[in-house]
C-alpha cells in the first residue's frame, strides 16, 4: 500500500508531496549530525529511490528489514483511526449542524463550548479518565488495546473502542466548529434567503440549499485534521500499549533506530498526501466554482 | 469670507462612543465564558506563584511508608509511589507548564507575526516557497516535531519552547498572512505608496495595528494548544524531566498502576490539566467573540 | 373569499412597527408605517440609506433579521394578515403570491446549483414535474429574454454576467405568478447600460404580468420611470406620498424638496452654482424622536415643528405630507447659496499630457489589453471625466497616473512638461505629491487604526515636508478647508459617517498642494445629499487651487457636473474624447449615445431610447475591428468587423473613433438629442 501510494504521488501532485519531502530533509540533516557518514544527497536519493520499490532499510535495533514492522504497524493504526474517523465524521458534523440550527439557543451552546472543551484535552488526558471510568471502576472495557491473537472484527472493535474515543473527542470539537460555522454562513446567505422566500418547504430548503454549500469547508478541515490525528495516535497508542505507526516511531525515537525512524515518519508524510489529495479531489467534485473554472 | 458649505450642520463626533478596544474590553468584562476561562487560570497563575507556601506538605518529599494511601483526611488526594502527598503536587504543578508554555506562545507569536507579515506583504515568489514549506512544516504533528528534535538536541525547557514555538509560528504565520493579504489590497496602502512610504513603515505602522485582533485571538489559541504539547510531551517523556510535580509528568510515571485500582495517583493531575486548557480555550473563545461581534 | 373590498389591494401595511436588537435595546426602525399598494399597481419607495427601506420589504416576507422583530402593526396581503400565518400558510403565501427580488444577483443564487434546477424546483412545488417543469423553466427564462436559455440551463451561477444572473433571479420571482412583486434595490451595482436593460424587462413584464410591484430604490430617477406612486421615507417613517409625477414636481415636505435639489440636474454644471444640500444627519436607528424627524434638519422648522410630531396631512388627490408647513415646503430656503466663483478658464499650457499610453496584463496565458493607445491633455483647473462601463479600464488608466501599476513600454506621461517615470519608487518626491488621489470607499482608504490628526498630519509630513509648528498650523487650514474642524482630529475613521471620512480623504490628497487628484468614485458610496456636498466642496477647491481633476464615475450626472472634458472609455480605448459640452450634447459616439440613452431620467421625458443588446466582451479577447461592433445600434456594415475606426477629429478639440462621419452622425441623432436645457 505504502508502495503503490509512494508510486502513484510524486509524479502527480508535486504540492502535496512536499509534505513528504520536507519531513525527509529535516530527518536527514539529523541523521547527518548523528554522524551518518555517506553523502547526503546519495544517501537520500538511494534512500527514496528504495522506499519507493518497498525496501526501507534495515532495523538498527531489530537487525531486520522495516518493511514488515512498518506495514504492519500502519495496518493496526489505519484500523484504530478508522474506528475513530467513522465514529467522528458524522456525529461532528451532525453536531455542527444541529447547533447552528439553533444558533445561539442552550443546545448550541452546549455543543459549541463542549465541543470546545473536549477538543483542547490532550489525548492522553482524555484517556486517562476514560480508562478510569470505562476501565477501571465500571469494567466494560479493556485497558489496553491489543486484542488477543485470531480476534476478529468485533472483538477487534470491542478492543479499538476506548482508544478511539480520544481521538473521537480531539477531532468532534473541530469539525463540529466548522461545520457550524458553515452552516451559519450559509444559513444567512442570500440564497438561502432565496430559496426559503421560493416557498420550500424547510426540510428542502436544508437539505438542497445549505448543506452541500455549508459543508464544502469542513471537508478540507477533516483532511488536514489528518495530521493532528497521526501525533495523537503516538500518544494514545502508547497510552494504551498499541501496535500502530505511532508507538513504532515513539520507540524508534527512543532508541535511536535511525532507518525505522525514517520510514516511519516518510510513511506518516505519505499518508498525510493522500489524504490531502482526497479532500481536494472530493472539494473540487463538489463545487462547480472550481469544477468548471471561475473564468466566463 | 470663503464659501460656506453646510456651515453648521457636521455634527461633533460621537466621542460618547467607545474606541474599538474599549468595546473588545466591555464586552469581554460582560462574556460569561470570558470571565469563567480567566478565573480557571487566574486561580492556575496563583498556584503556580504561592502555591507552595499553602501547599500542606512538600511536594517532594517522599514517604514511602505511606506510599499509596487513598484520598483521606490528612492526604486530600491520597499519595503516589513515594508517598508523595498528591494534593499539594496538583497545586505547585502548574509552574513549569506555566512557565514553558507562555514563553513559547511568545515565540511562536513573536516569529509567526514576522514571518507572516513579510510573506504577506511581498507575496510572489517568497511567499509561494515559505507558504509551502510552512504547509509541509504543519502537515507534521507535532509531537513528532518534538520527537525529532529532543532526539537531536536533548531534552530541556528551552528545546520544549523552541521546538514548540517555532512548530506553532507556521499556523501564526498563515493566520498572519491571510489577513495581510486581505489588508494590502486596502486602499490605504496604496495611499502609504503614494506619500513614497517604505516597506517597513508600511508594514508595521500601517498594516499591524489592523492585524492585531487576529493575531491576539491566534495567539490564546495557541496558548491553550502548547499547554496541550507540553503536557503532552511531558508524559511522553520529552517535556518537563523529574523531579518537577508537573501534572502530565506525574501520570506519565503513575499511570501504569491505574490497572491496580490506583486511581488517585493521575485522575486529579489529569483533571488539572483539564481545567487548565479549557480554561484558556474559554479565555480565547470570549476573545475571539469580542472581537468578531 | 376574502372581503372584496380588501382583496382590490394587494399589500396593505398598518401602523407597521419594526425594531432591531442591538445591545440589549430595542431600536426601532420603522415607526408606524402605513401603505397600501392596489391591485396592479406599482409602489416606488424612496429614501436614503439607514432609513428603513429594506426593512419594509424584509417584513412582508416575513424574513426580516434574527434580531429583528415585529413590535405593532399589521401586514395584509392580498388580504389575508401575514402576521397571523402559520408557518405551513406563510410557506404557502411565499410559494404563491409574494416574490422578491433583490441587490447582487450574485449572492442569491445558489453556487452549488444549475440554474435549470433552481427553476423547476419552484414548479416541482406547485405539482409540475420532470420534463414538464424544464419546459416550464425554459419558457420563464425566454419570457426574461434571456440569450439562449437552453444552455443557461445547463450552467451555474457564476457563468453568468451579473445582468443575466439578475434576470434569472427575475425569472424565479415571476415563476409562480404572484400577485405581489418586491423589487428591492434590483438594479443597484449593475452598470448603467445593464441596468437599463433590467428596468425595460422589469417595464416589460409588468404589462404582461398581473403583479403588483413594491420597488425599493436610492435612485429617484429609476423610480420616477418605474413607478405609479412613490412614498419617501425618512427615519423609518413615510414622510409624503403620492402620484410620482406630483411628488417629484411638486413635492411638499422639504426633506423631498432637499432631496431633489442634492441632485445635479437638466446638464447642470459646477460653474452655473453649487448643488443644495441637506444640513445634518439621518437620526440614528432607536433614536428617540419629539416633534417631527426632519426639523433639525430643516430651515422651515419652528418651535412647533420641534416639539409636536406632524401627522400624515391628507393634501387631495391621495397626496400625503408628514409636515406642518407642507404648504411652504418649497419655499425652503437653500443650504447652500448657489452662487459660486467660477474659475476662469485659462489659455495656460497643459498640466498633464498622456500619450499612446498602453496597459497589457496577463490573463490565463493571453495578453488582456486594459488600456489600450490612449493619449489625453488636461489643463490646470480642468476636470477630466471618464465614463464607461466596468472593465473599459478607468480606473487602470487612474492608475498608471499615479504610478500604482506600471504601463506598457513606450508611450509617456508628461507632467508639466517633465517626463513621469512609470513607477511610483522612481518618481521623484514633488511629483509624487503633485498626483494624488481620493478613493471610491474611505473606509478602505482610511487607516482605521489612525486618527485623523495622525492621517492628516503623515500626509503633510511626508507630502508636504513638513514638520513641527508649519505643520500644526497647515493642519489647521488644511481641516478647515474641507470643513472640518478640530474635534474632528482626535477620532478614529469608524466614529465619523461618510460624508465626514470622504473630507478626511480630500484633505489627505491635498496635502502636499496636488496638481492632479484623480477621483475615482469618490461620492457612488455616499447618499445624494452627502454627494452634493462633496462635490460642492470638489469644486471649490477646484476653483480656489487651480487643481485639475481626473474625475471617474458611473453617474454620468455627476460627471457632467463637474467635467470640463470628457474620455468615453470602451473595452480600454478612448471611443470618444472633447469637451464635456460636446460629447454630452452631441453629436457623439453611438457608445456614448448608448450611455446617455441608459441614464433614468428625473423627469421621464420618453425620448426614443437605445438599448445596448449582449455581453461586454472580454477585454482578453476583443472584437476584431470596432471593438463596440457587437453591440452598437449603428453599425453600417463589413467594415465594422474588419478595420478598427480612428480616434478622428470631428470637431476642434472633439475626437471620435467611429466609422460613421460626423455629419452622418449629427443627422441620425438629431431627433433624440433634443434635451431640455
Amino acid at each position: 500500500m505504502v508502495f503503490l501510494g509512494g508510486q502513484v504521488l510524486p509524479g502527480n501532485v508535486g504540492r502535496a508531496i512536499l509534505g513528504p519531502f520536507a519531513d525527509q530533509r529535516a530527518v536527514d540533516a539529523l541523521n547527518h549530525s548523528l554522524g551518518v557518514d555517506r553523502p547526503l544527497l546519495v544517501q537520500y536519493g538511494s534512500w527514496i529511490w528504495n522506499f519507493l520499490h518497498g525496501d526501507m532499510g534495515t532495523s538498527y535495533v531489530f537487525r531486520a528489514p522495516v518493511a514488515p514492522f512498518v506495514i504492519d504497524a500502519l495496518g493496526n493504526s489505519m484500523k484504530l483511526a478508522l474506528v475513530a474517523f467513522v465514529l467522528v465524521v458524522p456525529i461532528g458534523i451532525l453536531g455542527g449542524v444541529i447547533a447552528a440550527l439553533n444558533f445561539n439557543r442552550p443546545l448550541d451552546r452546549i455543543i459549541s463550548l463542549g465541543g470546545l472543551s473536549v477538543t483542547v484535552l490532550p489525548e492522553f488526558v482524555t484517556g486517562i479518565i476514560l480508562i478510569l471510568i470505562f476501565g477501571v471502576w465500571l469494567r466494560w472495557l479493556p485497558i489496553a488495546a491489543a486484542w488477543p491473537k485470531g480476534a476478529g472484527f468485533f472483538t477487534q472493535l470491542y478492543y479499538l473502542t476506548l482508544p478511539s474515543l480520544p481521538l473521537f473527542l480531539v477531532l468532534f470539537g473541530y469539525i463540529a466548529r466548522m461545520a457550524r460555522s458553515g452552516m451559519i454562513e450559509a444559513l444567512d446567505s442570500d440564497y438561502t434567503r432565496t430559496a426559503v422566500l421560493k416557498g420550500l418547504p424547510w426540510r428542502m430548503v436544508i437539505w438542497r440549499h445549505v448543506l452541500r454549500n455549508a459543508l464544502l469547508p469542513t471537508i478540507t478541515v477533516i483532511a488536514t485534521q489528518t495530521g493532528y490525528l497521526i501525533g495523537g495516535l503516538v500518544v494514545i497508542e502508547t497510552l494504551f500499549r498499541y501496535q500502530g505507526i505511532g508507538s513504532l516511531i515513539f520507540t524508534a525515537a527512543r532508541g535511536k533506530d535511525f532507518p525505522m525512524l525514517e520510514a516511519g515518519i516518510l510513511t506518516i508524510g505519505i499518508v498525510y498526501a493522500v489524504a490531502t489529495l482526497i479532500a481536494d479531489f472530493l472539494y473540487s467534485v463538489l463545487n462547480p466554482r472550481i469544477r468548471l473554472g471561475a473564468e466566463q | 469670507m470663503s464659501a460656506t458649505d453646510t456651515p453648521v450642520s457636521l455634527p461633533t463626533p460621537d466621542t460618547a462612543q467607545r474606541s474599538p478596544w474599549g468595546e473588545v474590553l466591555h464586552s469581554l468584562s460582560r462574556s460569561g465564558t470570558f470571565l469563567t476561562g480567566l478565573a480557571i487560570v487566574v486561580f492556575w497563575i496563583v498556584c503556580a506563584l504561592f502555591g507552595q507556601h499553602f501547599v500542606p506538605y512538600d511536594p517532594l518529599a517522599s514517604d514511602i511508608i505511606n506510599a499509596l494511601t487513598p484520598p483521606a483526611a490528612d492526604h486530600w488526594f491520597g499519595t503516589d509511589q513515594l508517598g508523595r502527598d498528591v494534593f499539594s503536587r496538583v497545586i505547585v504543578g502548574s509552574r513549569d507548564i506555566l512557565t514553558v508554555a507562555p514563553l513559547a506562545t511568545i515565540l511562536a507569536t513573536i516569529a509567526g507575526t514576522a514571518l507572516g507579515l513579510v510573506i504577506g506583504y511581498f507575496r510572489g515568489i517568497v511567499d509561494d516557497i515559505v507558504s509551502r514549506v510552512l504547509e509541509a512544516f504543519m502537515a507534521i504533528p507535532v509531537v513528532i516535531i518534538a520527537l525529532l528534535a529532543i532526539v537531536a538536541l536533548g531534552t530541556s525547557k528551552i528545546t520544549v519552547i523552541v521546538v514548540i514555538g517555532l512548530s506553532f509560528a507556521p499556523i501564526i504565520a498563515r493566520t498572519v498572512r491571510s489577513a495581510v493579504l486581505a489588508e494590502r489590497e486596502l486602499d490605504y496602502v496604496a495611499a502609504a505608496k503614494l506619500r513614497h512610504e517604505g516597506a517597513l513603515h508600511t508594514m508595521f505602522v500601517e498594516i499591524l495595528p489592523n492585524v492585531i485582533p487576529p493575531i491576539l485571538v491566534e495567539t490564546t489559541v495557541r496558548l491553550g494548544y502548547a499547554i496541550f504539547a507540553v503536557a503532552t510531551l511531558s508524559f511522553m517523556g520529552f517535556g518537563i524531566q523529574p523531579p518537577s510535580p508537573d501534572w502530565g509528568l506525574s501520570i506519565s510515571s503513575n499511570y501504569g498502576m491505574i490497572g491496580g485500582g490506583f486511581w488517585w495517583t493521575v485522575l486529579f493531575d489529569a483533571l488539572a490539566i483539564a481545567s487548565l486548557v479549557i480554561g484558556v480555550n474559554l479565555v480565547a473563545d470570549g476573545v475571539h467573540g469580542a472581537f468578531n461581534d | 373569499m376574502t372581503d372584496p373590498r380588501q382583496a382590490t389591494n394587494a399589500l396593505e401595511l398598518k401602523d407597521l412597527s419594526v425594531a432591531y436588537r442591538v445591545g440589549r435595546r430595542n431600536r426601532a426602525v420603522l415607526r408606524n408605517v402605513n401603505l397600501t399598494i392596489k391591485a396592479g399597481e406599482a409602489y416606488g419607495l424612496v429614501g436614503e440609506s439607514g432609513c428603513g427601506k429594506s426593512t419594509v420589504a424584509l417584513s412582508v416576507v416575513r424574513y426580516l433579521p434574527r434580531n429583528g422583530s415585529i413590535t405593532g402593526g399589521s401586514i395584509a396581503l392580498d388580504g389575508k394578515d401575514v402576521m397571523k400565518l402559520d408557518a405551513e400558510a406563510l410557506r404557502r403565501a411565499r410559494a404563491d403570491s409574494v416574490s422578491m427580488v433583490y441587490q447582487d444577483p450574485g449572492k442569491a443564487l445558489n453556487p452549488s446549483l444549475r440554474i435549470g434546477r433552481q427553476l423547476t424546483e419552484i414548479f416541482e412545488l406547485a405539482g409540475i414535474t420532470g420534463q414538464a417543469a424544464e419546459d416550464k423553466a425554459l419558457a420563464m427564462l425566454n419570457r426574461v429574454r434571456i440569450s439562449d436559455p437552453a444552455s443557461v440551463m445547463q450552467r451555474y451561477p457564476h457563468q453568468l454576467s451579473g445582468g443575466m444572473q439578475q434576470r434569472v433571479a427575475i425569472a424565479m420571482a415571476l415563476a409562480n405568478d404572484p400577485s405581489m412583486l418586491i423589487l428591492d434595490e434590483p438594479t443597484t451595482g449593475l452598470d448603467a447600460t445593464v441596468e437599463a436593460e433590467v428596468l425595460d424587462l422589469i417595464a416589460q413584464l409588468r404589462r404582461e404580468l398581473s403583479a403588483s410591484i413594491l420597488f425599493i430604490s436610492h435612485n429617484l430617477a429609476v423610480v420616477a420611470n418605474m413607478c405609479d406612486r412613490v412614498g419617501v421615507l425618512y427615519a423609518g417613517m413615510l414622510v409624503e406620498e403620492g402620484s410620482t409625477r406630483d411628488v417629484f414636481n411638486d413635492p411638499r415636505h422639504p426633506y423631498t424638496v432637499a432631496l431633489l435639489r442634492c441632485l445635479p440636474r437638466g446638464g447642470q454644471r459646477k460653474d452655473q452654482g453649487r448643488l443644495d444640500t441637506i444640513p445634518g444627519f439621518l437620526p440614528g436607528i432607536g433614536a428617540n424622536i419629539v416633534g417631527c424627524a426632519f426639523a433639525d434638519r430643516c430651515a422651515l422648522a419652528t418651535e412647533r415643528c420641534r416639539a409636536e410630531p406632524p401627522p400624515l396631512y391628507e393634501l387631495g388627490d391621495g397626496r400625503l405630507s408628514r409636515c406642518h408647513y407642507h404648504d411652504k415646503a418649497q419655499s425652503l430656503p437653500r443650504a447652500t447659496p448657489a452662487e459660486i466663483a467660477a474659475a476662469q478658464p485659462k489659455q495656460a499650457p497643459p498640466v498633464l499630457q498622456v500619450e499612446g499610453l498602453n496597459k497589457t496584463y496577463a490573463s490565463h496565458g493571453r495578453p488582456l489589453r486594459a488600456v489600450k493607445d490612449v493619449s489625453v491633455s488636461l489643463r490646470p483647473g480642468e476636470t477630466l471625466g471618464l465614463v464607461g462601463e466596468s472593465g473599459s479600464g478607468k480606473t487602470t488608466f487612474a492608475r498608471l497616473l499615479l504610478g500604482l501599476v506600471p504601463p506598457d513600454d513606450g508611450g509617456s506621461i508628461e507632467l508639466e512638461g517633465k517626463k513621469l517615470a512609470p513607477r511610483l519608487a522612481s518618481r521623484t518626491e514633488d511629483q509624487v505629491k503633485a498626483v494624488q488621489i481620493v478613493f471610491q470607499n474611505p473606509d478602505s482608504a482610511l487607516n482605521r487604526s489612525h486618527s485623523i490628526r495622525h492621517i492628516l498630519s503623515r500626509a503633510l509630513k511626508r507630502l508636504g515636508g513638513l514638520t513641527g509648528k508649519t505643520l500644526d498650523t497647515r493642519l489647521e487650514e488644511l481641516v478647515r478647508s474641507v470643513r472640518l474642524t478640530d474635534r474632528h482630529l482626535v477620532v478614529k475613521p469608524r466614529q465619523l459617517s461618510g460624508g465626514l471620512k470622504q473630507r478626511v480623504a480630500i484633505a489627505r490628497a491635498f496635502a502636499g498642494d496636488p496638481r492632479i487628484v484623480v477621483c475615482d468614485e469618490p461620492t457612488s458610496a455616499l447618499d445624494v445629499s452627502v454627494q452634493a456636498a462633496i462635490l460642492n466642496l470638489l469644486a471649490d477647491l477646484q476653483s480656489r487651487q487651480d487643481v485639475s481633476y481626473i474625475f471617474i464615475s458611473h453617474d454620468l450626472g455627476v460627471v457632467r457636473y463637474l467635467s470640463d472634458k470628457i474620455a468615453v472609455l470602451y473595452l480600454g480605448r478612448i471611443m470618444e474624447f472633447g469637451p464635456s459640452e460636446a460629447v454630452f450634447s452631441g453629436p457623439h459616439h453611438p457608445y456614448t449615445e448608448a450611455l446617455l440613452s441608459a441614464v433614468p431620467k428625473l423627469d421621464r421625458t420618453e425620448s426614443a431610447r437605445i438599448r445596448l443588446d449582449g455581453e461586454i466582451p472580454s477585454a482578453a479577447n476583443p472584437p476584431t475591428g470596432c471593438v463596440f461592433h457587437t453591440r452598437c445600434p449603428r453599425k453600417i456594415g463589413a467594415i465594422c468587423e474588419t478595420q478598427e475606426p480612428e480616434l478622428a477629429e470631428a470637431q476642434p478639440g472633439h475626437t471620435i473613433r467611429c466609422h460613421i462621419p460626423y455629419d452622418e452622425l449629427a443627422r441620425l441623432q438629431r431627433p433624440k438629442t433634443l434635451e431640455p436645457a
